[in-house]
């Protein structure tokens, strides 16, 4: 019973995540010109992307950590799948690539965020270069967001056979 | 070149390329 909440808390985490993630690269961002433009950035900077942020990257937290308890539990293994081992490899570069998104969430995204947002002082120099940084890395999240849903997908029993015998 | 991840369709089909390269990866090089 634990394994099928933990999964279903895992699923829904990963959907909030994801789905912000989506939202950022497919709606925010390519929309920020135009709403300069407009005028009205500070929605944007001061309101929506500080409490968007904020949900994930705990909801990012909380996929990665259910994934790992699920894995433990369920018998496949973390190490199994981070070594890539028997039918764990599949599921196991899925691991791997959450594992960078996740990385890329709390290492990069996040703190170069804090200075464009003005969360934290930053000269507009170093506002530039880490508004580049975290774009490249959210893109990339973006990039391996589609492997990795590909490959958790893969990994479950249903469709093992698919990926042996195909 | 250009960065595919300076565009959101670059990115998306950069996202579908990884994953066809990783599938035959995975089929050919690991499990069983």
């Amino acid at each position: 019973m634990d394994l099928l909440i933990d999964r279903w808390l895992h699923v829904m985490a990963g959907i909030t995540w994801i789905g912000l993630l989506y939202y950022f690269n497919f709606i925010q961002v390519p929309s920020m010109g135009k709403i300069k433009e407009d005028g009205s950035a500070t929605a944007i900077t001061k309101f929506i992307a500080p409490k968007a942020l904020l949900w994930f990257r705990w909801a990012a937290l909380a996929t990665w950590l259910t994934g790992a308890y699920y894995l433990e539990r369920s018998g496949i293994g973390l190490a199994n799948a981070f070594l890539l081992k028997g039918t764990a490899a599949y599921i196991g570069l899925g691991v791997w690539m959450g594992t960078i998104m996740l990385f890329n969430v709390w290492v990069l995204i996040w703190p170069n965020q804090k200075k464009v947002l003005g969360i934290v002082d930053a000269s507009d120099e170093a506002k530039l270069k880490a508004g580049r940084i975290a774009l490249l890395a959210s893109r990339t999240n973006t990039m391996l967001s589609i492997p990795m849903l590909f490959f958790m997908i893969a990994g479950s029993t249903a469709h093992m056979s698919i990926m042996v015998s195909y | 070149m250009k960065n595919p991840l300076d565009s959101v369709i670059g990115t998306i089909i950069a996202g579908f390329v990884l994953t066809v390269v990783l599938f035959f990866f995975a089929k050919n090089f690991l499990g069983g």
